[in-house]
């Protein structure tokens, strides 16, 4: 199950690259939230997937469930969303200032 | 337990959140801001008198022992500039409220914004947990991203765009950082860290794990990895850009200073060598960058970049003088650029343009802003008695006991571009004849000029009174190098 969530990593991340290498701002936002995707699931993993038990670790109990993850993951959410947000009313106000999304376009001059 | 030390975080951002109901009263949320960061620069000067008799003070939030818990650490590191970027961050809000005064683009949320910058720098500082380093590193980050864009100027679109691009990118390091070293080490308190990789020692995992740290941090910091910020400095308003020269850099210095000597020190490689050639490499490509341009704004950028290097030249030595010194420039640097930073673009706003060329004489006009720049250069380059002097000195004497000349010499090399760069732009500037007739040029403010001329006393007093300061450095400097000093008050008590 690891190995194959780890490979579902790699694929987002993959797809995340190629995206943020594109010209256009919006797909290289969704790139940057898809990456934050594949960086919660390889969190997820590095726990140790679910083993069938609750997060309470007794004297008897032999399967455990690590309950960090989900509460890092959960965090990184909140903060994934808020950036993501932030940064496409970012691209719509630079798209009405600049008249363009074209990320070659915003270079700008050295001298202004 | 104390549970002093959590209100440097949490005094700006209560303020902050009150501000949001005096929207459309910007003297009372002036004010009120200025007052939440003279109680928090208070405070945190108690808190460093209290470490000096207690010992490091912890927090565990929730009453949960570490290393289960969240918790906030202050060491002496830690305080001494959650102190200075308080007093800084302070008097660069009265600038900015007597520039926005002149202006008449007050954005509303301006000073939310920077107390919540505030809130998230202390954070980092006091922080006891990686992970939460990283949720307070998005908190400045985000108040960060809205500051860099407020008042919504083309340029600064175009540059915040690149900004908040590779800052989502680094923190997306920082997650995947974090995530191999739980999977690794199985905690996340940097206490608990720090034995388990005592014990580990440098396993090639480990190793890997630290340089991915090393990416992530140097992107913050700009050491070596610097090619985002002379761009997005030189952007934004006057006070917005001092404030980030003055605070932002400085907290990824924080963090490669923190996790370079708990975590990662037992592998020369990384730790030395490494941070080494990078610290090295910063020194010449900010010296370049620093001479290149004809831009004071970039000039400027370019100064922070060379000060990264130079700071970091002391982690990657690591003898007690070179640390002590490190920390010494550190604070020094914190005061210097927020000056230099609002120097520069009060120079800009009278001028209305930032190129050196286009402007000659403004000694005669502004007797005042001259010499305070003057005083900076001095300070930058390291005349004594100003405060740049004690820090050159003992990394100085740092660097020619651990034999490292190379950097030894770099770094001396580095502060005679900083004095060449900086020259020029007060030769161009402030000598020769000048353009504006009598009485035509635009008067300069006393509330823009106050808070320099205070953050220059500044330096006057660090550099004479460093005996005042020299326990707490000292201390700061000791608990960098001896990770069990770190590691036994926060596990074992």
């Amino acid at each position: 199950m690891e190995t194959l969530i780890i490979l579902l990593t790699g694929f987002l991340v993959s797809v995340a690259v190629y995206l943020l290498l594109s010209r256009s701002l919006v797909r290289v936002i969704i790139g940057t939230s898809l990456l934050s995707h594949a960086v919660h699931l390889l969190l997820l993993t590095m726990g140790g997937l679910k083993k069938g038990g609750v997060p309470i670790i007794g004297e008897k109990t032999l399967a455990y469930t690590d309950a960090l993850p989900q509460a890092l993951i959960l965090t990184a959410i909140v903060i994934n969303f808020g950036v993501t947000a932030l940064f496409l009313v970012l691209a719509f106000r630079t798209y009405q200032e600049t008249g363009t999304e074209q990320l070659d376009q915003l270079r700008g001059m050295a001298d202004e | 337990m104390n549970n002093i030390i959590v209100l440097p975080m949490v005094i700006p951002l209560f303020t902050a959140i009150i501000l949001i109901f005096f929207l459309s009263y910007v003297r009372v949320q002036y004010w009120l801001s200025l007052v939440a960061l003279v109680i928090t620069a208070a405070l945190s000067g108690y808190i460093l008198e209290l470490i000096q008799r207690e010992g490091i003070l912890r927090l565990d939030f929730g009453q949960w022992p570490p290393p289960f818990g969240i918790l906030f650490v202050a060491d002496s590191f830690a305080t001494i500039l959650v102190l200075t970027a308080s007093i800084v961050s302070a008097l660069i809000l009265i600038y900015a409220y007597y520039a926005g005064q002149s202006e008449h683009d007050h954005p509303r949320f301006f000073y939310s914004l920077i107390l919540f910058l505030v809130a998230g720098v202390n954070g980092s500082f006091l922080t006891g947990d990686i992970f939460n380093l990283f949720v307070c590193f998005e908190v400045m980050l985000l108040a960060s991203y809205v500051l860099i864009t407020l008042g919504g100027r083309k340029r600064q679109l175009r540059e915040s765009v690149k900004y908040i691009g590779i800052n989502v990118l680094s923190s997306w390091l920082f997650l995947v950082a974090i995530a191999y070293l739980y999977g690794t080490a199985g905690t996340l308190n940097m206490a608990h860290l720090a034995e388990r990789m005592a014990e580990a020692g440098p396993t090639p995992l480990i190793t890997v794990i630290s340089i991915l740290f090393l990416i992530v941090f140097s992107l913050k910091a700009g050491l070596l990895l610097y090619f985002w910020l002379p761009g997005a400095y030189s952007a934004p308003p006057t006070a917005v850009a001092a404030l980030f020269g003055a605070l932002l850099t400085k907290v990824g210095i924080y963090a490669l200073f923190r996790i370079f000597s708990l975590l990662f020190y037992h592998d020369p490689f990384v730790s030395e060598t490494l941070l080494g050639i990078m610290a090295a490499l910063t020194l010449i490509g900010g010296s370049i960058g620093a001479v290149a341009y004809n831009d004071i704004r970039h000039i400027v950028a370019y100064n922070v970049v060379i000060a990264v290097g130079f700071i970091l030249v002391g982690l990657a030595i690591a003898t007690p003088a070179a640390i002590e010194g490190s920390i010494y420039y550190l604070i020094h640097d914190m005061i210097a650029k927020g000056l230099l930073f609002l120097l520069a673009g009060t120079i800009v706003t009278l001028t209305g343009t930032g190129k050196i060329e286009e402007m000659s004489g403004l000694i005669r006009h502004y007797p005042l802003l001259g010499w305070l720049f003057f005083i900076v250069i001095l300070s930058l380059v390291g005349i004594p008695p100003l405060s740049g002097f004690i820090g050159k000195v003992l990394l100085g004497q740092g660097a020619v006991q651990a034999e490292a000349y190379l950097l030894l010499g770099l770094a001396f090399l580095s502060s005679l571009f900083v004095l060449y760069s900086l020259l020029r732009i007060f030769l161009n500037c402030f000598w020769g004849e000048t353009t504006i007739s009598e009485g035509e040029e635009t008067p300069l403010r006393k509330g823009l000029i106050i808070p320099s001329f205070i953050l220059a006393m500044l330096m006057f007093g660090l550099g004479l009174g460093a005996e005042l300061l020299a326990p707490y450095v000292k201390e700061a400097a000791e608990t960098l190098l001896n990770p069990n000093l770190y590691i036994e008050p926060i596990l074992y008590q």
